[in-house]
Order: structure tokens, then C-alpha cells, then sequence
């Protein structure tokens, strides 16, 4: 008996009713989405494979919409390059003749700085490999900031890589695939960093809200920050590598303490990934476990030269040591 | 003699497919990072319009499976929470779904009026959302600056509620 012919065939349910059941459902699903969502619960699994699928496929198409917008701002860069080329080189030579004293200082501090790293036997941290890439999509609502680049794990992009453009820090990588990463913009209402202030070493937390302009929290010390100090990453935590440029303090209309991002002086267009993870990476987890002494067993013979000066050191450590013995000894005798 | 009443049937597809591809196409291409003069695109909620118009033009159980796609389409896209955009979607989608019978008809400057109603609940909605999962509440000068824009589309709602009411004489 077909369904129409049943006892069901002049039931007649208003369309209102059945969308009403529809968006329950709907509704319902929601919630539970949004209580097991664990996008900032940070690692792998805050971002999942349907998130990836979808980034993958929308990069190129964000690239493709992207060139015509980049190759109009080159062609408007040209024009206006040629046209204020006369102010435009009056300006480079002011500037030239101005950081011409910050180099040579720059030299000399430099100079200095290695011979007390040396002096204090200081290990600095090695310089940070990094990939270039290109913002191809970008998100700039209150709930989320975030961008998508056309550089994924193929190029050794990993899950909390910081990022950085020409100017300074502009946020750290929260997912990726083969070819595309998602990076979460120091904005983004979720994103939190360790930062210092250049002047006084006080420490806080930089805290987007969704603004141009995030939050300094947790500012430690009375008069530790004032408008105009240089804002650094610190590294507390060994997300971020310390000393990144991120801006400059200023007080907000609401009284808090802000950041005006040094990232905001230009177009966040092509970025570069340090492809620093934590501390961790600093260290060979290898070499920790191999025995103290195990590398003299392969360590070169001294040449001439040094077993000269080897066997000088020895000499001297040998008649330190006997001569305050020779010396008390008369005196030991009285 | 009683002439015969042509009937124009609007489809799913011309109804509820089309808009929704139409919104997910116009959400790729604003999200293009163009920055001329410091000014960026727009970032309005698309989904919106569709969210107050569907259940004013037609009542379906397709328009809320569709508007639950969409919502998670910008959750993803956008990289937010996971569910935020499909409540506040259909949040709306049920308020105009029960105050059908009286928005039936209403002037246009009514229907703003509960446009604006609609997207007001839906953004408290995603700040609630977003105050809870994130552990601060976003700024409020960067929420007027969705706001805006999704409240100024409001003239495609009434363009879509205008062209397809009525449009299919079996739901008179």
C-alpha cells in the first residue's frame, strides 16, 4: 500500500510548523557545535581537517582575486614613484644623513656587545630560519582576524610560527596544510602575547579585541609605561623569539593601555614565517642524552702551537699553586 | 468565463540556492586583502538578508538547513567559533518565522525597523559567543564597523522580499 493511500494521505502539516522543527534541529546542532568547538584550545586539534579542506580550496581563489588588486598597487606604486621621484630622493638623502651616526653606533655597540657575550660566556639564541609568503584572503571582523597564506607545512610552516612583515610582528600561525597556512593577526580577540616595554623591561600581555589597536594587560610596575615607549615581544613562554618589534604604547579613548602595531604602516601583503617553534627546537633533545665527556673522543689532536701553550698554562697553574706553599712554609716553621 | 491564472512557480534553487551561492561568492571576494589609502573592503554578514527574508517570503525546511551551511561556511572561512554564525543566523530566521503574520505587508521603513531589530539580536548574539569562548569581550567600535555594513543591505532584503512574495500563487 503506497503512503498516499494510507491513513496519513489528508494529513496536512502547515509549512510554518515543519521550518519551526527545522531550525529547532538547527538550533540544537549549533549549540552543541559551539560547546565541543576547541579552535582556542591551540595545537592540531583546534584546527581540523574540515577547516584545512576548506582553506586549501579557497586560497587559490583568494590568490586569483588578490593578483589584479596587487599588480593595480604596483602599477599606482610605479606611477607615483616616477612622478615624486624629485621629493621622494630629497627625502632618502634627509634620511640617509640621519642613520648614517645610528650605523656607525650600531657597529660599535655591536663590536661591544660580542666581546661581553664572549666575556660572560653568553649562549645567544641562533638566527631564526624563516619563509616568505603571501596574504591571499583575510578576515577583519570583531570575533575574528585572521589571514590566509599561500606557504604551508610543504615549506616548514608549523602550528605557533610567529610572523612578521617589514615593520614588525603581525601574528602566529594557527593551522596548516601542504600549501596554505592560517595565520591569527595579534587583533584577533583570541591572541595573546608576552611582551616588554623597551624602556624599563616591564612585562605584560598584549590582548587583541578585535580593534586596529590591542590591549597592554598585566602591565608590571608603577610608571613602568608611558605614551612612546617601544613595545618587544619579551619570549616569555618561548612562543616568540624576544626583541620582535610589535609598536608603540599609547593611551586609548577608553584609558587603557594600547599599541599603535608598527604592521599597520604598510599593507600586510607579503609577511615571512619564523619558523621557530619554542625553545625546545634551540636544543637537540639528541645531544642531551649523550654522555658529558663523549665528545673527546673525537676531539682533533692539539697542533704544535697549542700543546705549547697547553703545557705553558700548566707550568704557571703548577708554580701558583707550590709558591704560596714554599712561601707559608718558613712561617709555618717560626 | 474565468480566465486561467498562470502560475509561476520560484523554485528552490532560484530561491534558496542562488542567493546562497551568490552570498558565499560575495563573501570570498570582500575578504580580498585590498588596502588602498588604509582603507579596507568591507566585512558584512551576507547571510543576513537571506536569514530575514526567507521566512517572510516562504517558510521551508530547506532555508534553515541551507542557513545553518552558510553560517558554518563563514565560521570556517572566517576562522570563529564553530556554531557562532549558524545561532545567530537562525535566531533570526525563528524571530521573523514567528512574527510572520505580522510583518506580512508591513511598509518598508517597518521592515527596517525589524531588519535592524534582527541584526542587533544576531551580533549580541555572536559578542556573547565570542565574550565567552575568547575570555574578553571584543571591541565595540570594530563591531559597529560590521554592523554598519550589514544593516545598509538591507535594501537587497526588501528587493528579494518584494520580487519573490506572492510570487508562487499555491502559498497565497
Amino acid at each position: 500500500m503506497a503512503f498516499r493511500d494510507g491513513p496519513f494521505d489528508q494529513l496536512k502539516v502547515p509549512l510554518a510548523w515543519t521550518a519551526a522543527v527545522a531550525v529547532v534541529v538547527a538550533l540544537i546542532a549549533s549549540v552543541l557545535m559551539i560547546i565541543g568547538d576547541r579552535r582556542n584550545d591551540g595545537g592540531a586539534h583546534g584546527y581540523g581537517p574540515v577547516r584545512a579542506g576548506v582553506d586549501t580550496v579557497l586560497a587559490p581563489i583568494g590568490g586569483v582575486l588578490a593578483a589584479p588588486v596587487r599588480w593595480a598597487g604596483s602599477a599606482s606604486d610605479y606611477i607615483g614613484g616616477y612622478f615624486n621621484a624629485v621629493s621622494e630622493n630629497r627625502r632618502l638623502r634627509r634620511q640617509v644623513a640621519e642613520l648614517e651616526p645610528w650605523r656607525d653606533q650600531a657597529i660599535a655597540l655591536k663590536n661591544v656587545n660580542a666581546r661581553y657575550e664572549a666575556m660572560l660566556g653568553l649562549r645567544t639564541e641562533p638566527p631564526v630560519a624563516m619563509a616568505t609568503a603571501r596574504s591571499v584572503s583575510e578576515s577583519r571582523g570583531p570575533f575574528a582576524n585572521a589571514r590566509l597564506l599561500d606557504a604551508g607545512s610543504s615549506k616548514g610552516v608549523r602550528i605557533g610560527n610567529p610572523v612578521i612583515n617589514e615593520h614588525g610582528l603581525v601574528g602566529r600561525i594557527v593551522g596548516t596544510t601542504g600549501g596554505v597556512s592560517r595565520m591569527l593577526l595579534v587583533t584577533d580577540v583570541a591572541s595573546r602575547v608576552p611582551v616588554l616595554v623597551d624602556r624599563t623591561d616591564a612585562r605584560a600581555i598584549l590582548t587583541g579585541d578585535g580593534s586596529g589597536n590591542p590591549r597592554l594587560e598585566f602591565v608590571r610596575g608603577v610608571g613602568s609605561i608611558q605614551a612612546g615607549d617601544r613595545v618587544l615581544t619579551s619570549g616569555d613562554g618561548g612562543g616568540v623569539p624576544r626583541g620582535v618589534p610589535i609598536g608603540v604604547a599609547a593611551r586609548g579613548i577608553d584609558g587603557t593601555w594600547r599599541v599603535k602595531l608598527f604592521s599597520d604602516r604598510g599593507a600586510i601583503d607579503y609577511v615571512r614565517i619564523m619558523l621557530f617553534e619554542d625553545f625546545g627546537q634551540l636544543v637537540d633533545p639528541e645531544a642531551l642524552n649523550t654522555p658529558p665527556l663523549a665528545g673527546l673522543a673525537t676531539a682533533p689532536a692539539p697542533d704544535a702551537a697549542q700543546t705549547a701553550a697547553i703545557g705553558d698554562a700548566a707550568a704557571r697553574r703548577a708554580r701558583q699553586t707550590t709558591a704560596p706553599a714554599t712561601a707559608s712554609a718558613p712561617g709555618a716553621a717560626e | 468565463m474565468r480566465r486561467p491564472v498562470a502560475v509561476r512557480v520560484v523554485g528552490s534553487f532560484e530561491l534558496v540556492f542562488r542567493p546562497a551561492l551568490i552570498a558565499i561568492a560575495l563573501t570570498i571576494v570582500l575578504a580580498t586583502p585590498v588596502e588602498l589609502f588604509g582603507l579596507t573592503l568591507p566585512e558584512p554578514v551576507l547571510p543576513m538578508v537571506l536569514a530575514f527574508a526567507w521566512p517572510l517570503i516562504r517558510p521551508s525546511m530547506l532555508a534553515p538547513a541551507v542557513l545553518f551551511a552558510l553560517g558554518l561556511f563563514l565560521d570556517i572561512f572566517w576562522g570563529g567559533t564553530l556554531g557562532m554564525w549558524p545561532l545567530a543566523l537562525l535566531a533570526v530566521y525563528a524571530v521573523v518565522l514567528v512574527s510572520r503574520n505580522l510583518l506580512a505587508g508591513q511598509e518598508t521603513q517597518v521592515l527596517f525597523v525589524w531588519y535592524a531589530i534582527c541584526t542587533a539580536l544576531a551580533f549580541f548574539l555572536a559578542y556573547l559567543i565570542v565574550s565567552f569562548d575568547a575570555g574578553r569581550p571584543p571591541s565595540l567600535l570594530a563591531l559597529l564597523l560590521q554592523v554598519l555594513p550589514t544593516l545598509l543591505l538591507f535594501p537587497v532584503a526588501d528587493w528579494m522580499v518584494q520580487r519573490f512574495d506572492d510570487g508562487d500563487v499555491r502559498f497565497r
